[in-house]
């Protein structure tokens, strides 16, 4: 333990959090006790469903509707915060407990001035004058550093970056000093070079005012950056609570050493020589320019996606595409696949010009790329059986119902899902649903499957099932991938081969081992730099 | 829980199912129970409710029978309602499914027009239409429909919009389905709920359109209907209250019932929504 | 900058949308069953040969139709929408005569019914699940229900009829001969019936809509984030979650203008309001389809005037527009 004292600032006893009836179970927290002292950061860690934002919100007092604290306690100074009435706890909040939140597109009020809404703080405590409120906004702005603080105190959120808003939320939250702040999942929303820096700012602050921080995130690397302490969850209890040091190193619990196991580590695997040396995808000096048409209430614009594009991919090996949001990588992908058309620039399969292709004639050859898509819940339709969902792909190339629905059967056992069927998509789960998708992509036997973000939705440990079972695919039939990921733990996990994009340009490729031990290029260094636990020894796998 | 069980969850909803079957039993028991022509001179003009058996509402300025006029008015609303959403329905449904799902030129220009429809007054255009063409049950028909698709289009056109990119829609072009396969069997039927929430609320909105028509004297003048009911007895209002009230409350009740039949289907359609709502 | 835009664009919108109405008031004369000249003259000019001489020479009707097309646009253009030979005037000075009635009516009944609709939905959305809420938005649902003209008519009935609080029809006392602020006085209680029967529709879709989007505001992120700040709900109510919902119900009020205009026609109808709705419920009686067309043109401009005042108010209610670059 650091230099907090003996007696903690809060302290959870024997919390419980019931949910409404019709829940998926009881209780979302049962039987918790932890306690966050002055001057450290706790950080609170579980998957999705873990319950651990509940505790948090019970003692800010803001719970969902029909949520409630069912037994325990939550001492704050000596007070217990589950008991006080709604009017005690709002001279709380904002007061002696600050809270910041996920998502900072969305939880800044859009026709607020920023500098209004950081001066709203003050005045719900009743503090300070009008004037004085304004000095200190923009004395908050520039302890968060935002860049030209004079402005942004004038701005409007849209007109700030998410990482701009999410400093703007935290000015927020520090404005009183509060003894407490809560982050609940403050940077996962943001790409991995500004959560570096939101890192860094929270760490930063968190010294120089010795305040008590209750970390929430599902991010064990992000846990190893900033953590003193950890408390592991999964469903609603406690599994592992201790030091952060002993704990990422020692993990005393399984399921603690599976979620650490789960995040890709840095070793890299030996990338396998490819079959052939004749390229199955060739991409030469790919462009591609969206235009939006100016609107009534938006004028037009131009996005350079992709500009000047090449790289080729062998049979049988794995390219990964990785970049921060906004580097094309996702409509390189789309491009790949023809879901996009490229503007100019070459793009061939096996010989094949895949880019003039139109109407039917594509269509006809559409099923040599298939993709495998992200978003788990969107990638299925919701009124069609998975077989029927499968067994379309090859209906519609001309294959018989019959044999398109016996294919369909095999390849969910191949998948891992035998005997599903004739089950509607509602009835699995995230991480089964991609399997789905995957079955979905290979019923068409194609030659190149692309996988965008096919594994970012999932939890680490979801992931690291589908990451094998790609893997086990990959070997078993041969496959050809292109992997387009922000991840860089998941791209070093899977790919041969690694391409680099910002702003829609290659910034670097080469092979999986140069690239990630020996980048050549300075946005590459930084990205790598930035994977929140990379400098810290995680436990020994 | 299955779709009835939501919908009678909702009390507002059983209740207006309630009155809308009412309503639909006496416009099928109409020519049982008055066999004669509503349009008959049967007894003296003016005659208040309940005076006379079997004139339990009275007679109307020209002797007519009141009660008989309400049941038989019963069928022209609810058929008009009903084949005005229809047609207001095959405009509004394929051209917001074609604007959705194309985009750029096509949807740009099959939005301008729809927004041109719903620019004119919607009120306003139905009477020129209905004047011009000469009043017919099939000229109102042709009007309430006219002027009701402009909101079709658009929440068809909406629902496209955000299905057409979903994963699963672009992964049945990835696998080779065609357009008409795609809109027909993965985005279609994926819209249908609002569709038919929407088209319940319509069948209520054309019923008060009508009776605002016929109230103005451009209902069909071989049907009675109870907007001309309550047209005709507008002079004298200050003599006879009652040939005004009866056929105003018959159309509260079945518009009433109508948007709580909509509501109860929103609820049971749309479960997730229902629950935050209420 | 981006403001200056929109106004251009929405005037230009506008010119093509009137400029659209011209020709197809034109394409329904064609449309119609019968002699064109006949439909025109309707039944009034019917007999009539020096009236349909006239309306021929004037429309063109003899010549191909991208001339008669020709004359009737530049007819309208240059405000020339013909004769109304029933009532012995050119339509325009009828319809502009008439004019400043409607818009006192439907301008009254709109701000009334937006302003009692606001406050009724915002209370409606503060006491979800509570009897009062309930109670609100079960009226609104039966005003929403609710023939307009019906209620014109009952109204009369109970508050001019039985209890002989309000005058029933027209304008003014007729010779009563008022001036000043006395007039003032004398138009305002003739107003009152009309105006507040025409709002009663609106008033429950202005309800329904302000509680439906203050619930879905309500759910945002960002009230979350000021209830962290530790505000009252008052105040959370008032400046965050009613200033964003109010967005949506500005665009559907624009909307809305349209019907408000076509319940004019009604409630003008049934209290003898001297204004376009009444002169549109003469002209059908009489079949003087040249006057009603131009009505129809008219009373599609008012509805454009009112989208572009909303638009210019959404304008400058919501930053991104009025900021945005």
């Amino acid at each position: 333990m650091t230099d907090s004292q003996t007696t903690p600032l809060l302290s959870l006893r024997h919390v419980s959090i019931a949910l409404p009836k019709g829940a998926d179970r009881a209780l979302a927290v049962e039987d918790v006790s932890y306690d966050v002292f002055r001057g450290e950061i706790l950080c609170v860690v579980g998957e999705s469903g873990s319950g651990k934002s509940m505790a948090a919100n019970a003692v800010m007092g803001l719970l969902p509707k029909g949520v409630y604290a069912s037994g325990g306690e939550a001492l704050f100074d000596g007070q217990d915060l589950l008991t006080l009435t709604e009017k005690q706890h709002r001279t709380l909040r904002g007061l002696r407990i600050g809270m910041i939140f996920q998502e900072p597109m969305t939880a800044l009020n859009p026709l607020m001035r920023v500098g209004a809404q950081i001066a709203e703080v003050f005045e719900a405590h009743g503090q300070f004058s009008g004037r004085e409120r304004q000095q200190k906004a923009l004395a908050l702005l520039t302890e968060v550093g935002i860049p030209d603080p004079d402005k942004a105190i004038r701005a409007y959120p849209f007109q700030l970056s998410g990482g701009q808003r999410q400093r703007v939320m935290i000015a927020m939250a520090l404005a009183l000093e509060p003894e407490l702040l809560i982050a609940d999942e403050p940077t996962t929303a943001l790409d991995v070079t500004t959560q570096a820096q939101i890192l860094e700012l929270i760490r930063d602050l968190q010294r120089r005012r010795g305040m008590a921080v209750m970390f929430i995130t599902h991010d064990f690397g992000v846990v190893a950056e900033v953590a003193n302490r950890v408390c592991v969850m999964r469903y609603g209890q406690i599994v592992e609570l201790g030091e952060a040091e002993a704990v990422l190193k020692h993990p005393s619990h399984d399921y603690t050493r599976a979620l650490i196991e789960a995040i890709p580590s840095d070793v890299i695997p030996e990338a396998r020589g490819a079959e052939t040396d004749t390229p199955l995808l060739e991409v030469v000096g790919l462009n591609k320019v969206f235009r939006s048409k100016g609107g009534l209430f938006k004028p037009a614009r131009e996005v350079h996606a992709l500009q000047d594009v090449s790289f080729s991919l062998v049979k049988g090996e794995t390219i990964g595409i990785v970049g921060e949001s906004g580097s094309g990588k996702s409509t390189l992908g789309r491009c790949v696949v023809r879901l996009e058309r490229p503007d100019s620039g070459t793009l061939s399969l096996s010989g094949t010009d895949f880019m003039h292709l139109q109407g039917e004639a594509l269509r006809r050859e559409r099923h040599r790329v298939q993709m495998i898509f992200q978003d788990p819940y969107a990638s299925l339709n919701p009124r069609h059986r998975v077989g029927y969902a499968i067994a379309q792909g090859p209906m519609a190339n001309g294959m018989s119902k019959t044999q398109a629905f016996a294919k369909a059967k095999e390849l969910l056992a191949l998948v891992g899902l035998e005997g599903t069927d004739d089950r509607y998509p509602h009835e699995f789960s995230g991480g089964q649903r991609q399997r789905i998708g995957i079955a979905r992509a290979l019923a068409m036997q194609p030659e190149l499957i692309v996988a965008d973000e096919a594994v970012s939705a999932l939890d680490v440990s979801i992931q690291a099932q589908i990451l094998e079972l790609l893997e086990e695919l990959k070997q078993k039939l041969s496959l050809s991938l292109l992997f387009i990921t922000h991840d860089l733990r998941v791209a070093a996990q899977i790919c041969d081969h690694i391409v680099v994009m910002q702003h829609g340009r290659i910034v670097e490729q080469g092979p999986a081992r140069e690239v990630f031990l020996a980048p050549r290029e300075a946005y590459t260094r930084e990205l790598l730099d930035a994977i929140p636990g990379r400098e810290h020894e995680l436990a020994d796998v | 829980m299955s779709f009835f069980a939501r919908f009678a969850q909702n009390r507002g909803a059983l209740i207006g199912l309630i009155i809308l079957l009412t309503i639909i039993a006496m416009a099928i028991l109409a020519p049982l129970l008055f066999p004669e022509s509503p349009w008959r001179m049967v007894q003296r003009p003016f005659l208040p409710p309940m005076e006379v058996d079997g004139f339990p509402l009275g007679t109307d300025t020209m002797g007519r029978n009141v009660a008989a006029g309400l049941m038989h008015g019963a069928w022209v609303s609810l058929l008009i309602g009903l084949v005005s959403t229809t047609v207001a329905l095959a405009i509004g449904v394929p051209l917001g499914a074609i604007a959705g799902y194309y985009g750029g030129l096509i949807d740009d220009a099959l939005m301008r027009f729809t927004e041109f429809f719903q620019t004119i007054p919607n009120f306003a255009l139905a009477i020129v239409l209905v004047a011009i063409m000469q009043p017919s049950i099939t000229s109102i028909v042709l009007a309430i429909a006219i002027v009701s698709w402009p909101p079709v289009a658009r929440l068809v056109r909406a629902e496209f919009l955000s299905l057409r990119n979903r994963e699963y829609v672009e992964a049945a072009r990835l696998v080779g389905q065609s357009n008409t396969t795609i809109i027909l069997r993965q985005i279609l039927p994926n819209t249908l709920s609002p569709i038919i929430v929407l088209a319940s609320l319509m069948v209520a909105t054309a019923i008060l359109l009508e009776s605002a028509l016929s109230f103005l004297g451009l209902g069909d003048p071989n049907v009675m209907s109870w907007g001309y009911m309550i047209g005709a007895a507008r002079t004298v209002i200050r003599q006879a209250w009652w040939l005004s009230f009866f056929p105003g409350v018959a159309i509260l009740l079945t518009v009433l019932a109508l948007n709580l039949v909509g509501e109860g289907l929103d609820d049971a359609l749309n479960p997730k929504l229902a629950r935050e709502r209420s | 900058m981006l403001y200056v835009r929109l106004i251009t664009m929405r005037l230009l919108k506008a010119v093509v949308v009137l400029f659209m109405i011209i020709i197809f008031n034109f394409v329904l004369i064609q449309l119609a069953p019968g002699d064109p000249a006949a439909i025109l003259a309707g039944e009034a000019g019917a007999t009539d040969e020096e009236f349909l001489r006239q309306l021929r020479e004037r429309f063109g009707l003899d010549q191909p139709l991208y001339v008669q097309l020709w004359r009737y646009v530049s007819g309208v253009a240059m405000l020339d929408f013909g004769f109304s030979y029933r009532q012995q005037m050119p339509v325009l000075d009828l319809i502009l005569a008439r004019l400043p009635a409607t818009l006192l009516l439907t301008g009254t009944a709109f701000v009334l019914s937006l302003a009692l609709g606001i406050v009724a939905g915002s209370l409606a959305a503060a006491r979800v699940k509570k009897p009062s809420g309930s109670l609100i938005m079960a009226l609104a649902l039966l005003f929403y229900a609710t023939p307009l003209f019906w209620v014109a008519l009952m109204s009369v009935v109970l508050f001019s009829v039985y209890l002989d609080w309000l005058p029933a029809y027209g304008m003014y006392t007729v010779g009563a001969g008022h001036t000043g602020l006395a007039m003032v006085l004398d138009v305002g209680k003739h107003l009152i019936l009309p105006a507040t029967t025409l709002a009663l529709f609106f008033m429950a879709i202005y309800t329904r809509m302000t509680r439906a989007s203050m619930l879905e505001a309500s759910q945002q992120d960002f009230v979350k984030t000021a209830r962290a700040k530790g505000l009252k709900n008052s105040v959370i109510q008032r400046r965050h979650i009613l200033r964003n919902a109010l967005l949506p119900i500005i665009t559907l009020a624009g909307l809305q203008a349209g019907q408000m205009v076509g319940g004019a026609i009604l409630t003008e109808t049934v209290f003898a309001w001297p204004g376009i709705g009444r002169l549109m419920f003469e002209a059908l009686q009489q079949r003087d389809y040249n006057l009603l067309l131009g009505i129809f043109f008219f009373s599609a401009a008012l509805v454009i005037l009112f989208n572009i005042i909303t638009d210019l108010v959404y304008g400058l209610a919501d930053p991104r527009i009025k900021e945005g670059s």
